[in-house]
């Protein structure tokens, strides 16, 4: 845990962009009404795993501290459990704000983004190459691009699902594989919403 | 009656046992699958923190694949479920976003005008099959049994499928109507962590140690489960969490519709039970 440290910021360093530049959530508008009453960090089951709180996030973005939000790690935290959302007073889309924040963080490609980029990338790959997710080619991409000294560690779960009978290891594509390759590399081109 | 059936990734891999429990008591309750020919994934988490139109034309997908056979959709998979209906939602609401997925559907030759109703497997047994019909098919009813019923994140939340989004009591009634004993579980929809176990392992084991210790405060001889993340993580990472967190945790973790089968006297194997990490001994006939 980091030690407090006063926190002197000027005028100058606030970026305001922030919360317009993903203001196209549906009900974002409400993060303008946050009460700070801290129900989300307070119903997080990962806040106590987060440098800054839901609340705080929600803070330092109108703030407009751009940075200690973008580096952070609370976005990359979120379970996407939606607990916060369904408690907000203001009903706040909490997840969906941090959904949009994760994708500018990637837009940006801040450091701690690069394993969610990853990640998804991989994902992308693995789906448009069968159609559907394959679990152990995914992991196996996943590991060794994000940690291929350990990835060892996760040997006995991976042989405990194979002998299950919860892995198979050949991986097969939906019937019409090229029609969906086609419509992915559309989606891919109208991008986001932002 | 007849359902479009999206089993999803998971139950072709990972949660096989909850597809090959669910096709066998299926028939019982005269619940007609028709699997969505040739369905794709439905993004899961990933695609929504990259790019949102990319996960919504997945899910709309399925959806106009289902829309040719006019029927609602059923899915087993939480995940999966929430996917389907937060689609369905931004799309009528976000003429913007449906303007785009319907120009990546157009290049696979398809288009969706919205109107599928999807539901998850646990609402339909309780809402369209029904709890009497449910008990009138118990054959061997699971007296003294105690099943903590965790619900999970995303059957609760942010689509409820019933009036409480603290306190679903569907699976407590299911579960009940098998002759179990459902008991006052705390962390019902509390986060097993997800796709955490993947990017930030001891966040998860934490959040699963804290599923497992409110099952054992309870003295529940077994957790049911309606997701196929949740399953694995509490189940098959259970050892893991033993190990980190020095306990001793020997709690199986089982699909709801594999107790039903249970109690509809199906046998252990035709319900994938084999392939729980942790044996679900309570629910094995003795003798094996």
């Amino acid at each position: 845990m980091k030690r407090l440290q006063p926190t002197v910021l000027y005028e100058k360093s606030l970026d305001l962009d922030l919360l317009r530049e993903i203001s196209h959530v549906p009900g974002i508008e409400n993060v303008k009404h946050c009460i700070q009453c801290g129900t989300c960090s307070g119903t997080c089951p990962v806040s106590w795993a987060m440098e800054d709180t839901p609340r705080k996030v929600f803070a330092l973005v109108r703030a407009g501290m751009r940075d200690r939000v973008m580096d952070g790690t609370a976005i990359w935290t979120c379970a996407s459990c939606y607990y916060c959302s369904v408690r907000c007073p203001q009903e706040i889309p909490i997840t969906e704000v941090m959904y949009a924040l994760k994708r500018r963080a990637i837009r940006e490609n801040r450091e701690k983004s690069r394993n969610a980029q990853t990640l998804s990338r991989e994902f992308v790959k693995v789906v448009g190459k069968y159609g559907r997710n394959h679990e152990i080619s995914l992991m196996a991409r996943f590991l060794m691009r994000t940690r291929p000294f350990t990835a060892f560690r996760e040997m006995p779960i991976g042989m405990t699902l194979l002998r299950q009978g919860r892995l198979p290891l050949a991986g097969h594509h939906i019937r019409d594989i090229e029609s969906l390759r086609r419509i992915m590399a559309k989606a891919e081109e109208l991008g986001g919403t932002e | 009656m007849k359902f479009a059936y999206y089993p999803g990734c998971s139950l072709h891999a990972t949660g096989r046992a909850y597809d090959e429990s669910i096709r066998s008591i299926a028939g019982l309750m005269n619940l007609t699958l028709e699997e969505i020919d040739d369905w794709n994934c439905c993004g899961a988490t990933a695609y929504m923190s990259v790019n949102e139109i990319l996960s919504f034309s997945l899910s709309a997908r399925n959806l106009a694949l289902a829309a040719k056979r006019g029927l609602p959709v059923v899915a087993p998979c939480s995940a999966c479920y929430t996917n389907l209906r937060k689609t369905e939602k931004y799309l009528a609401e976000t003429p913007d976003i449906k303007r785009k997925v319907n120009e990546a559907l157009a290049a696979g030759g398809l288009r969706y005008d919205g109107g599928v109703v999807s539901k998850h497997l646990l609402q339909v047994v309780v809402e369209d099959v029904g709890l009497d019909k449910v008990r009138a098919l118990v054959k061997r009813p699971l007296v003294g049994l105690k099943v903590a019923p965790y619900y999970g994140c995303q059957i609760a939340r942010p689509f409820p499928m019933e009036e409480s989004v603290e306190n679903p009591v569907m699976l407590d009634r299911l579960l009940e109507a098998l002759g179990a004993v459902a008991v006052p579980y705390a962390m019902k929809t509390v986060c097993c962590g997800g796709a955490l176990m993947g990017t930030r392992e001891e966040v998860a084991l934490r959040l699963c140690r804290n599923l497992l210790l409110c099952a054992q405060q309870q003295s529940a001889n077994c957790i049911a489960v309606t997701c196929p993340l949740c399953q694995m993580n509490v189940d098959t990472y259970q050892g893991r969490v033993n190990e980190v967190y020095g306990t001793s945790f020997n709690i199986p973790v089982v699909y709801f519709t594999q107790l039903m089968g249970v109690a509809f006297g199906v046998g252990a194997e035709d319900l994938g039970l084999n392939r729980c990490t942790v044996p679900p001994t309570a629910l094995l006939p003795t003798g094996t």
